[in-house]
């Protein structure tokens, strides 16, 4: 009965949102298509981070990708096989990643994601100025705002769709039981490695056709435009403001967030970074119940989460947490 | 006819340390060993090694003749190898019903849905925690935290249980009820491993008796007859009055 309710909220507010174009002007429209994008975003990185604990800033190293594979291809594919490209090498390339480090554990993760990103930047100018020349790449492609809004809308739902159906699925039980003990979700026969890799792979994909999708809004193209590290930070501390693991957390986090940057990159363009900076911390600090909750699962293995046995043996402690490393 | 689980030379070092050394055996289907030996004799990372917690460094591990030494925890698991801990392991934000359903839900051949639903509160009356289904598991007793890691292990259906000092500090109360629910598996077949201290709860339940010291086997046949033992008594004395 209440996901009836639920689902019935979710398409008025999806319909209501599709008809926002003819009554925006062009700011307007593209107002929405950044929010809209933002809350993709963030909603695809709680998808991952949100369940997992891992803190991934590799946000736009797939936006980016998605929009560069755009850049590079428009003129020589129809604009839905473009898509699938993008998201294509999306999943190939968090696959890959994937394998190679959801073994890392909290900061390694991180400092890794955040290298990635700067690293598919500087592979992309590497190849364009050595390979092919180019540096900046032009897009033509036929795609007015409002369809570029449109198709976002429907990713934005789909997001939020699959967030919801792993939620009440048997990969949401896996993650759950993840979060709270590894050791126990292998010793019940969960594949730790693939049940984080499915996931990373889901949101990367997310991600790269979030790039792919908006890029037609920018008519002129290059890696330091689209590798941007800003887009990953601000889709963290907009997913960690809202909720990272709840539903609907990331896009509550992602719109307010969203018109205050956009404020303020109007009106303090030259502060603009200071400023955001600022924000960050402010937020860290004004709302430790919702980062220290998602901190809470970054935190897997809890030492005083097990409630202390009467009279246990004298060894167990240590073997325990040996164990549980191994 | 193979033996459900059979070791041989099984050995795990770490470091300079040798906690498990050339270590063999053989369980019958239906068997209910103990395991026991003094603090350090290398019980629980003999028991790591079968379940997968720990990579053997040498020697092998059969399941009904199958090699499975050095197999991930999960892939074992899903063979019907479940176990406890000797530090009790509930998942904590999980409800009882959800920890039994996690058991059930990543078996060999899983269950989910409403036949979960109904499979996990059979468990639970299994193990004594009927209508308690809805409660945090954080936020239940040590006995009761035993009791949900129980029939999480039992909803895998497994073919070998492992138990790791599961009755371990529990009073002498809780000890009777403890006893008798193991010896209620025992009494539907299941082939048990379980390594204890509590010699009370070895003699009820194990017909056989296998003990180690410093990573060795010392002894191995039936209950009484060990647990007579010269070198057993001087094992266990040795390191209670050292
Ligand atoms: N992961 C590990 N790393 C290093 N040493 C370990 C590890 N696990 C166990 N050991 C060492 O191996 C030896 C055997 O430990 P183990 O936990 O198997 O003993 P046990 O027989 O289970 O003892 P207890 O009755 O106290 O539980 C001990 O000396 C222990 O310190
Ligand atoms: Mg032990």
């Amino acid at each position: 009965m209440r996901t009836a309710l639920g689902f019935a909220a979710a398409a008025i507010v999806f319909a209501v949102l599709a008809f926002a174009p003819f009554y925006l002007d062009a700011y307007g429209i593209g107002l929405m298509i950044g929010m809209t994008g933002y809350v993709t975003l963030a909603s695809a990185w709680g998808l991952f981070s949100g369940r997992t604990g891992y803190v991934s800033l590799a946000t736009v190293a797939f936006f980016g990708m998605g929009a560069y594979t755009v850049a590079v291809l428009n003129e020589t594919l129809p604009y839905p096989v473009i898509l699938l490209v993008a998201g294509a090498i999306g999943l190939l390339v968090a696959v890959v990643v994937g394998f190679s480090t959801l073994r890392l554990a909290g900061v390694y993760f991180v400092i890794f994601t955040f290298g990635l990103a700067e690293l598919i930047r500087q592979l992309v100018t590497w190849f364009e100025t050595t390979v092919t020349g180019t540096l900046g790449r032009y897009i033509f492609l036929p795609v007015g705002p409002e369809h570029i809004y449109w198709q976002l809308l429907v990713l934005c739902a789909a997001t939020l769709f699959i967030t919801w159906w792993v939620g009440r699925s048997r990969l949401g039980l896996a993650l759950r039981v993840i979060a709270d003990d590894e050791v126990v979700a292998s010793h019940i026969g969960i594949d730790i490695a693939r049940t984080k890799l499915a996931l990373f792979s889901v949101s990367a994909v997310i991600i790269t056709l979030v790039g792919a999708i908006q890029a037609p809004r920018w008519t002129y193209v290059e890696p330091a435009i689209v590798f941007n590290p800003t887009v990953s930070f601000l889709t963290l501390i907009m997913a960690l403001l809202g909720g990272a693991s709840r539903l609907w957390g990331p896009a509550l986090g992602a719109i307010p967030l969203f018109l205050l940057f956009e404020w303020l990159s109007a009106n303090f363009p030259d502060h603009y970074s200071i400023l955001l900076g600022l924000l960050f911390i402010v937020i860290v600090f004004v709302l430790p119940r919702g980062v220290a909750g998602f901190a809470k699962d970054l935190t897997r293995r809890r030492p005083g989460g097990t409630p202390a046995a009467p009279k246990l043996d004298a060894a167990p402690l240590g073997t325990e947490s040996r164990e549980a490393r191994s | 006819m193979t033996a459900l689980l059979s070791l041989s030379g099984l050995t795990r070092r770490f470091g300079g340390l040798t906690a498990v050394n050339a270590l063999g055996f053989d369980i019958g289907e239906g068997e209910v060993v103990g395991l026991l030996g003094p603090n350090g004799s290398g019980k629980t990372t003999a028991l790591n090694m079968i379940s997968g917690a720990l990579k053997p460094s040498g020697g092998e591990i059969r399941l009904r003749g199958e090699p499975i030494g050095g197999l991930s925890a999960h892939r074992i698991a899903r063979k019907g190898v479940a176990r406890t801990f000797q530090l009790v392991r509930i998942l904590p934000s999980l409800t009882v019903a959800e920890n039994v359903l996690a058991g059930l839900a990543f078996r060999g051949e899983p269950l989910w849905g409403e036949a979960a639903r109904d499979e996990a509160d059979l468990l639970l009356r299994k193990v004594g925690l009927e209508g308690r289904a809805g409660e945090a598991a954080e936020q239940l007793t040590y006995i009761d935290q035993k009791r949900v890691e129980l029939a999480r292990a039992l909803a895998a259906r497994p073919s070998l249980l492992l138990l790791d000092e599961w009755l371990a500090g529990l009073n002498p109360a809780e000890l009777r009820t403890g006893i008798d629910l193991v010896s209620h598996l025992r009494d539907t077949g299941i082939t048990i491993l379980l390594v204890e201290h509590v010699m009370e709860a070895v003699r009820a339940l194990c017909g056989r008796c296998i003990v180690m010291n410093a990573g060795t086997k010392i002894a191995d046949g039936e209950t009484p007859a060990v647990l007579r033992d010269a070198e057993v008594v001087r094992a266990y004395l040795g390191t209670a009055h050292a």
